[in-house]
């Protein structure tokens, strides 16, 4: 009990604290920290041009991530919710992808995307539709769609799985009483398995909005957040302002925002989660 | 009709979409560059080891291997004894210190690793603990011990307060509630979770690249990062060392479905 909160304390607690100190000043990480107060702050707000698009990246990618990840994953979990035979081969094999590390899952797609060679492009250059084959890593319009879809499919198994024991916790009954009603497939989609599922939905939401500020090791395995930084979101932001810039205060600063950003994020969902329940 | 038609298409695609990738991850390991870069989606005409055996002789995977498994083999046993022990006081504990403690290690949970890693850097690099595996550990302890607490205590909790009663009303301590009763009641929570701690450690890639520049001590993930170079790219060797990376994850997947679903899913809902 003891040396597991000392651990804790001393190794997560602390730097929680500490990061504040650093915050506070400009520091090239190697010689002593020079105090400048909340500088940092005023001038990430009024002179960042970058801070503001990393801002609007992570928004993008989070809004693409929480759409087709639930979407898909609530598609899934109702075709395969029968334990038959099929659908568990089926459940297993969508699943996979979650036990990859996201470095090879990265590998894997940088592949696939790969202009000249990539498995997407042959394909489209095979069958005739040239005109689909960007360069999808190396556009600032694709890149970061292309890093939202790997996202999604890294994780959508995993979801599905999550959905999966929820709906099965709908009674039967309601899709008997709804069947002899006459209603259709997607009239009881609307009518029972949506409304009874909406509290699983809420936690796939959360959850995948988390997982998607914390997407570091896909963009900065494919992308390192470039190119001219249209994949940067905040987590690799901070890493390449401390440890390719060596602004260490002011990345300090931003990974404080980006705390109490998540902090109001899970507040808000939390709230709206009470409301309803 | 339209129902299983549209049903039967959606899911042949999502299943092609993951199997074809995978495929060629397979087949580009037997193959040659060039071979790869022709016909990136077929099997290989000639299969080759060449690429296992350049990997082997060129890099120093082996080492990045042994590295991994020290890492994940430690930082899981250690959190897991750790976690369960302090779980269970906590679960234990109906006064305020419990409570305090609940909501400081929940606090970890509010609180991405991620978000902390310039103050991390700095505290392993003061203490010396940066280029060294030990200190992969301990940050590994750090930052999981929330989670598996969490899981682990709300296990805890739902063990019937009789149980632990009638056993106190026989004479036996903390230690022996623990030991005879708390424990072997957890063991499905405790697989899952050990499960969890398992995948995430062996896959993770930032603290490995916050603390480790020394080559002889980097872990997979990390070693990995270093195939793609900065002009060129060799995905054959890219390809041999996801697989490498990967086959034992893969087969304990296969062999264990169960309990990597149930702990998974468990993790990633409440954390």
């Amino acid at each position: 009990m003891l040396p597991a909160f000392f651990i804790y304390a001393a190794l997560y607690l602390y730097p929680v604290l500490s990061n504040f100190r650093y915050a506070l000043t400009k520091w090239d990480g190697i010689v002593e920290p020079e105090f400048v107060g909340l500088r940092n702050l005023q001038n990430l707000f009024t002179n960042d041009d970058l801070f503001l698009k990393v801002f609007g990246n992570n928004l993008e990618f989070t809004f693409l991530v929480v759409i087709f990840q639930t979407a898909f994953s609530l598609l899934f979990a109702t075709y395969l919710i029968k334990n038959t035979r099929g659908s568990i081969a089926l459940r297993t094999l969508y699943f996979f992808p979650t036990v990859l590390s996201s470095v090879s899952v990265a590998m894997i797609w940088l592949f696939l995307y790969d202009p000249n060679y990539g498995g997407i492009n042959v394909v489209f250059n095979k069958i005739g539709l040239d005109a689909f084959a960007l360069n999808w890593l190396g556009s600032e319009t694709s890149a970061l769609r292309a890093i939202a879809f790997t996202q999604v499919w890294f994780h959508t198994g995993q979801m599905m799985v999550v959905y999966i024991a929820g709906l099965q916790q709908i009674p039967q009954e309601l899709f008997e009483a709804a069947q002899v009603d006459g209603a259709s497939r997607w009239q009881q989609f609307k009518a029972v398995t949506w409304p009874m599922a909406l509290p699983t939905t809420a936690v796939v939401m959360a959850y995948t909005t988390i997982q998607s500020f914390r997407a570091f090791d896909l963009v900065y395995a494919m992308t390192q957040g470039g190119p001219n930084n249209s994949t940067n979101i905040f987590v690799t932001l901070v890493y390449l302002t401390a440890f390719n810039e060596f602004r260490f205060g002011y990345a300090a600063m931003q990974s404080i925002i980006l705390v109490f950003f998540i902090l109001g994020l899970t507040a808000l969902q939390k709230r709206i989660l009470k409301e309803r329940y | 009709m339209f129902y299983r038609i549209t049903r039967a298409i959606a899911l042949f695609i999502f299943a092609a979409l993951i199997i074809v990738p995978s495929m060629v991850v397979v087949f580009g390991s037997f193959k040659s560059d060039l071979e790869i870069y022709d016909r990136p989606l077929l099997p290989p005409i000639d299969w080759t080891l060449a690429n296992y055996k350049r990997l082997f002789a060129d890099s120093a995977i082996e080492q990045n291997f042994l590295n991994s498994i020290i890492v994940t083999g430690f930082s899981v046993v250690l959190t897991l004894v750790l976690a369960s022990l302090a779980a269970f006081g906590i679960a234990r504990m109906v006064n305020v210190t419990g409570k305090v403690l609940f909501v400081l290690f929940s606090l970890g949970l509010a609180i991405p690793a991620a978000t902390n890693i310039i103050a991390i850097f700095q505290l392993f690099v003061q203490l010396k603990l940066n280029n060294s595996l030990t200190g992969l550990v301990l940050i590994n302890i750090a930052s999981t011990l929330p989670i598996a607490i969490f899981i682990l205590t709300a296990f805890f909790r739902q063990v019937p307060s009789e149980m632990y009663e009638v056993a106190s009303i026989d004479g036996a301590g903390p230690v022996r509630l623990y030991q005879s009763i708390a424990l072997p009641l957890s063991k499905p929570s405790m697989g899952a979770v050990a499960i969890f701690l398992f995948v995430i450690t062996w896959n993770d890639l930032l603290f490995p690249l916050l603390l480790i520049t020394q080559q002889d001590k980097k872990t997979l993930p990390l070693a990995m990062l270093d195939f793609r170079g900065e002009y060129s790219i060799s995905f054959s060797m890219i390809f041999t060392a996801v697989m490498v990376a990967s086959v034992p994850m893969v087969i304990m997947y296969l062999l264990m479905q169960r309990t990597f679903i149930a702990g998974l899913t468990a993790g990633a809902v409440k954390g």
